[in-house]
């Protein structure tokens, strides 16, 4: 049995990616259906491996091919790639289903099946992003990664949306030339692809005090590179238009997943190429710390001043993942665990606002200005709960998986020695802003306006719950899977401890 | 440090492509000046590669007169990893010549930044 399931990585990898082109010549409703099915058995698969690697608490390497490590591919598996997987498809079902009748009010007819490809290529580049063991593959699925988000943003093809793809387009590809450049810096310096080859050259690079500078530059190029595709706060201009005017899918799994796989990547990188050790005393971790904590504050400066629902949920990830690259930059294995656990509570928390927030402007009118959202909250009762419980969960309210991450940053923080204090006082004040803006909001569509004067206006009825059952059961999913990361956190970080040591 | 930069000017030369089609795809307005500036740069990747993929007085890796040292042969990865970095650059290529023409239709313009500003006229 146990050998059998040493395929699982590799069947999900190739059921998410040949769904797509199956899909897109079916009839509508079959393509619809036969995508949920297969993400459903992607989500089988990994929780089966998942279970499987917890008892045997043991990671393992898939050979892909016939030759054998140091020449041939390798997929390799362990708790935080499994547990990862798995999360991933959960939150990619979620999204796809809780923005489906939005998809098809927002694209053309004849596109509606195209969407189906770009899901399955999605996840199949992220399930090769987290399980690949070679660092060139882990290249061509980043690239793969870029093509179908660009793909994700500008399927609804107005001009907003293509011109916020195309510098979508022009920052990845920046992003993923320097990644190409890195890793042919490092093949060249190492004459490995696999990453655990590659480790073990770079730790006999450095006791033997070789090419220090072509190492610290592959470093930087690789980091930087990641950095930019998932938009850390100074390179992540072209986010708010990508995330603010694609279909409410796109960018709940834009927010949601394609940051997380790359930064799912660099943290890979960091332990199973570079190694921990020799990583953090490069001196790039300093900048990743500096540009996390700049992004904490200024993408939450930014997201006050914005006027669009959207855009400020937009600019919050900005925030969100200034928090991931902080605990990656503390060094230590207390802030990696913290990063990975908001990894999944960002993740979980993001998609859930992107999709209640559509629930909000459908009964507005279309208008994602605060004005007209005034108390949209009882005109889609369940939305606005939803959008509730996200907002709770990202200011780190007690029950939601936002706190745990908070906390366990804190904790993280306490046992650090210069980096304390900034850390702190950082998260001290970007929570403060995070409550400024989501309290804000949630307020404002809490606050309730006169029924007679607008309820008898077209685009402000009130939608009931079981109108719309599966945007309902899909807010619903998102709600408990971010109290069930609140309240059952402690097997959870447990489970990404195990992981990170047998990243190692 | 001179002497090494005369010995490896090849590569000396992909760096500074690197930059000059780095600095093209990011500063650039012209929409295709930048497709431009995007394969400089990876093409300034895959001669990186390839030169730092030959040894001099060393030939293709295949055997032909049963000599099996490694010391003949030069690594045939590299070449490997020029041809599938060329696909992926081809076909990010072709899906920014494709938006590109969908803006043009749209704008009649190439200049991104005229582009953003008219979006933001038609306050889509």
């Amino acid at each position: 049995m146990m050998g059998f399931v040493r395929n699982f990585p590799f069947f999900s990898i190739m059921l998410a990616m040949f769904s797509g082109p199956v899909c897109s010549v079916l009839p509508g409703k079959a393509a619809r259906v036969l995508n949920a099915v297969v993400i459903t058995v992607i989500i089988g698969l990994s929780a089966v491996l998942l279970g499987n690697l917890i008892v045997t608490r043991e990671s393992f390497v898939f050979m892909m091919g016939h030759f054998p490590a140091p020449w041939g591919n390798e997929i390799r598996a362990g708790i935080l790639e499994a547990g990862m997987a798995l999360f991933f498809s959960i939150v990619m079902l979620l999204s796809v289903l809780g923005g489906i009748k939005k998809l098809y009010d927002e694209v053309n007819t004849g596109k509606h099946n195209l969407y189906y490809v770009l899901v399955g290529l999605m996840l199949s580049s992220l399930l090769a992003l987290v399980y690949t063991n070679d660092l060139f593959t882990a290249y061509v699925f980043v690239e793969i990664n870029t093509i179908s988000a660009c793909g994700l943003i500008m399927i609804r093809e107005n001009g907003r949306t293509i011109e916020a793809a195309v510098r979508y387009m022009i920052m990845s590809l920046i992003g993923s030339g320097m990644i190409l450049l890195g890793i042919c810096i490092l093949y060249d310096i190492t004459g490995h692809l696999l990453m655990s080859n590659i480790k073990e050259s770079v730790e006999g690079l450095v006791s033997a005090g070789h090419y220090p500078e072509p190492l610290l530059c592959t470093i930087a190029l690789m980091s930087v590179g990641l950095a930019i595709k998932c938009a850390l706060f100074p390179f992540h201009a072209w986010l708010p238009d990508a995330y603010g005017y694609s279909t409410v899918s796109s960018a709940a799994i834009l927010s949601s997943l394609v940051s997380k796989g790359y930064i799912f990547l660099l943290i890979k990188i960091i332990y199973r190429v570079i190694g921990f050790e020799i990583y953090k005393n490069s001196g790039i971790i300093d900048v990743l710390f500096i540009f996390g904590l700049s992004g904490m504050i200024f993408g939450s400066v930014s997201a006050i001043r914005e006027n669009d629902i959207r855009r400020m949920i937009a600019y919050s990830s900005v925030a969100q993942i200034g928090y991931i690259f902080m605990g990656i930059g503390m060094g230590t294995a207390f802030g990696m665990v913290a990063a990975i656990f908001h990894m999944l509570s960002h993740a979980a928390t993001k998609s859930l606002l992107f999709i209640s927030a559509i629930g909000l402007t459908d009964v507005s009118d279309g208008s994602r200005k605060f004005g007209p959202l005034t108390g949209s909250a009882y005109r889609n009762r369940m939305a606005g709960i939803a959008f509730a419980v996200g907002a709770l969960s990202m200011v780190g309210v007690p029950l939601f998986s936002g706190f745990i991450s908070k906390l366990l940053f804190a904790e993280a923080a306490v046992n650090l020695t210069v980096r304390m204090l900034p850390v702190l006082i950082v998260l001290g004040i970007s929570t403060i802003l995070n409550a400024i803006y989501f309290m804000k909001t949630v307020i404002r569509i809490y606050t309730p306006v006169e029924e007679d004067e607008n309820f008898r206006r077209e685009g402000y009825e009130k939608v009931h719950m079981r109108s719309v059952p599966l945007y309902s059961a899909v807010l619903g999913a998102f709600v408990i899977l971010n109290v069930i990361l609140g309240v059952m956190s402690d097997p959870i970080v447990e489970l990404i401890r195990q992981g990170l040591d047998m990243f190692a | 440090m001179g002497a090494n930069f005369f010995s490896n000017y090849a590569e000396v030369i992909a760096m500074a492509l690197f930059a000059t089609g780095f600095a093209n795809l990011l500063l650039q307005k012209n929409l295709i000046k930048k497709i431009i500036g995007l394969n400089i740069m990876d093409s300034s990747i895959y001669l990186f590669l390839a030169v730092k993929g030959y040894i001099t007085g060393r030939t293709v890796p295949i055997v032909v007169d049963g000599v099996t040292s490694v010391e003949r042969y030069i690594n045939p990865i590299p070449a490997g990893l020029v041809l599938t970095g060329i696909v992926v650059s081809v076909s990010v290529s072709a899906l920014m010549l494709s938006l590109t023409i969908r803006l043009y239709r749209r704008y009649r313009t190439l200049n991104l930044d005229e582009i953003s500003t008219r979006l933001k006229k038609e306050g889509l």
